[in-house]
């Protein structure tokens, strides 16, 4: 229990510096979200119009850098992450809160189908080694180092068209308006198929090669020879000793991926268009729009702390090692 | 006496082909009803490739290239272990044969509790067995091996190494085999666990009546706790005898030399000698005596033909066999 109040706190620590740093960093760029208004509007913009701008943004010059710390502090607390600029007058929380569930859908549910396939296969291909799954590693491999975005780049070239199935980009088509009907579910599923398998190819074979490896290295464990030597059946060897035992790494592989699900893929919804914070954030970036990318950081942050704490949880449950007495 | 296990022939190599090392050579060796049967030996003289090939536990690359295990069960006719299904193999062991391994530390698995793994041998060879009836005959091992039953629930981590060796010796008896197999159970424990851990082992087979198997480099424990011991040298077993025989009137000059390289707790003071060079390169062995390059008697036959394994002609030859040129025999054994 202490163990676990001590993590807990380095997590509030960790998570009060990344917002910190999450505050600074953008303020250190040069140039400011109304500069770019105003090259949005061609210099059509009066004198005080272009203040009252600064103004609004909150960039008026009167205010120092330590009480904009405290505004945002305060703001963090309410829950208001700030207005857009790109997309003004939207509040960021509704744009991120609107883009959140195309990514960890797309996205979260890749990976776990992700982890599944390649732990499987991983298993099965460690145990049974110099079977046909050794032949799978050249080409898994291959595809792991293929960088997804460009996997995605050749899938569009290759597979979408005018008469293709599959749509080349968007989140779901353009002539709907999201609702949980028969109409928008279908045409969603629709577009996410390219961007999952590509994220899906690219990823599952790390899994693969992590687990595969972790299972040689505990096949040769004693404890392996003296559950076979117990006369247990293959399967149950395989599952229950060598499986159990190298599966702790890629636990907190997952754990850890799943962090990353929100920022990860941000080249994949760049190249499919699709509707997700990746996509958000680009354009965020494009026009120097400080609130919303505090706000797309900000949940990346907690996203990842919140992985971590999983994984750190998940060990603590599948090896009684790590646990302390009392 | 009866056999219980009988050793013919067996070769095991490690390999294929022209680089194949040949581990163990032609080893004939019979295990009797009830007794403790120790085999000695230096690092890489076979006796645990011995261990794996009579079980056939051995791992890739090693390979059994003849011989036969001869299986002789409580109730039925005797069979060839080596012959035996996939099926068959997995229902044999640890019901019939059963082996505590050498690290005592890395025997149990780290992410299961000492239940779990007392109780899926009992379920993997009697799936009709209930729940309850498992938990109890493994509390009953933990008991019989002198450990709290309320440590069922606990992990590996948490136990003690000479622990964790008891609980192995629990789980070796569970099923209650007619063999079990020792390898060096007590090499990574100190010496007062040792000998607390090995007498209490012989206490059981006194009771439980089943035949050990006892591996080890260190003759001093063999010569005090078993029956009947083997001398293994360079993959071939080089002298058998009664335990006290060998302890006062070792006939192989390999056997003198691994008795003069400990002292003695009691009785008259003696030269520690030990034996010069080192073991053979099982890849490249000598011709003849593979122990004729250290050996202090050795003459002209020893270096061009091979001694064979036999009665010596000593008054009590009868109970004892060994391979030297110094005591040539008539009568091969096995």
């Amino acid at each position: 229990m202490k163990y676990f109040l001590q993590r807990i706190a380095f997590y509030l620590f960790t998570l009060w510096a990344a917002i910190t740093l999450n505050f600074f960093i953008p303020r250190l760029v040069p140039g400011d979200p109304v500069q770019s208004l105003i090259a949005k509007f061609r210099g059509q913009l009066s004198t005080e119009a272009i203040n009252s701008l600064y103004v609004l943004f909150g960039l008026d010059d009167d205010k120092g850098l330590w009480a904009q710390y405290i505004d945002y502090w305060q703001q963090l607390f309410r829950g208001d992450l700030g207005l857009s600029f790109t997309f003004f007058p939207s509040p960021v929380s509704q744009i991120i809160s609107d883009a959140l569930p195309w990514t960890v859908l797309l996205v979260g549910i890749t990976t776990v189908i992700s982890f599944l396939i390649g732990t499987g296969l991983g298993v099965f291909a460690g145990w049974r080694r110099g079977s046909w799954t050794d032949g799978l590693l050249p080409v898994t491999t291959f595809f792991s180092s293929v960088p997804y975005f460009w996997l995605g780049i050749i899938a569009i070239y290759l597979l979408t068209g005018p008469d293709s199935f599959f749509p080349s980009s968007g989140g779901f088509d353009s002539a709907l308006v999201p609702a949980w009907d028969q109409y928008f579910i279908p045409s969603a599923l629709q577009h996410s198929l390219l961007p999952a398998l590509t994220i899906l190819i690219s990823s599952v074979s790390g899994w693969i090669l992590s687990m595969r490896n972790m299972m040689v290295t505990v096949s040769s464990e004693d404890y392996i020879t003296v559950a076979h030597a117990k006369g247990l059946s293959e399967r149950r060897v395989a599952v229950s000793y060598a499986a159990r035992n190298a599966l702790l790494p890629n636990i907190s592989g997952f754990a850890l991926s799943l962090g990353f699900i929100v920022g990860g893929t941000l080249l994949v919804e760049i190249v499919f268009s699709y509707p997700g914070v990746g996509f958000i954030l680009l354009q965020a970036l494009g026009a120097k729009d400080y609130p919303l990318m505090q706000g797309i950081f900000l949940v990346i942050t907690i996203a990842v702390l919140v992985a971590n704490l999983l994984a750190d949880l998940a060990y603590l449950l599948l090896d009684p090692r790590t646990r302390k007495e009392g | 006496m009866e056999p219980v296990l009988e050793i013919r022939n067996l070769n095991v190599e490690y390999g294929l082909g022209d680089k194949a090392v040949r581990a163990v050579r032609d080893v004939n060796l019979t295990l009797h009803k009830g007794e403790v049967l120790g085999l000695a030996g230096e690092s890489g003289s076979g006796k645990s490739t011995l261990a794996y090939g009579l079980t056939r536990l051995l791992a890739p690359p090693g390979v059994i290239t003849g011989g036969e295990v001869i299986y002789h069960p409580e109730k039925s006719d005797p069979y060839d272990v080596l012959g035996l299904s996939d099926k068959a193999l997995r229902a044999f062991r640890w019901a019939e044969t059963a082996i505590v391994f050498q690290g005592a530390m890395n025997s149990l698995n780290p992410v299961h509790k000492i239940s779990t793994q007392l109780t899926d041998v009992l379920k993997a060879h009697d799936p009709k067995m209930s729940e309850h009836s498992r938990n109890a005959r493994a509390r009953e091992m933990l008991k019989l091996v002198g450990i709290s039953p309320d440590r069922m629930d606990a992990y590996p981590h948490q136990l003690s190494g000479g622990m964790r060796q008891r609980v192995m010796i629990g789980m070796a008896l569970i099923l209650q085999p007619q063999v079990v197999i020792m390898d060096e159970p007590t090499t990574a424990l100190d010496v007062v666990m040792q000998r607390q851990i090995l007498g209490q082992l012989i206490e059981l087979r006194e009771r439980l009546g089943f035949s050990v198997i006892f591996i080890t480099h260190d003759l001093s424990l063999l010569v005090e706790f078993s029956n009947r011991i083997a001398i293994m040298y360079g993959g071939r077993i080089v002298e058998e005898a009664p335990a006290g025989t060998i302890y006062r009137d070792a006939l192989h000059p390999y056997s003198k030399g691994l008795l003069s390289s400990f002292p003695a707790l009691r009785g008259p003071r003696r030269e520690l000698a030990g034996i010069p060079g080192s073991p053979p390169d099982l890849a490249g062995m000598p011709s003849g005596c593979s122990f004729h390059p250290r050996c202090p008697k050795a003459f002209e036959p020893c270096s061009t033909h091979i001694p064979v394994l036999g009665r010596p002609g000593t008054p009590d030859g009868a109970a004892r066999s060994v391979a030297c040129w110094l005591h040539p025999t008539e009568q091969p054994v096995g």
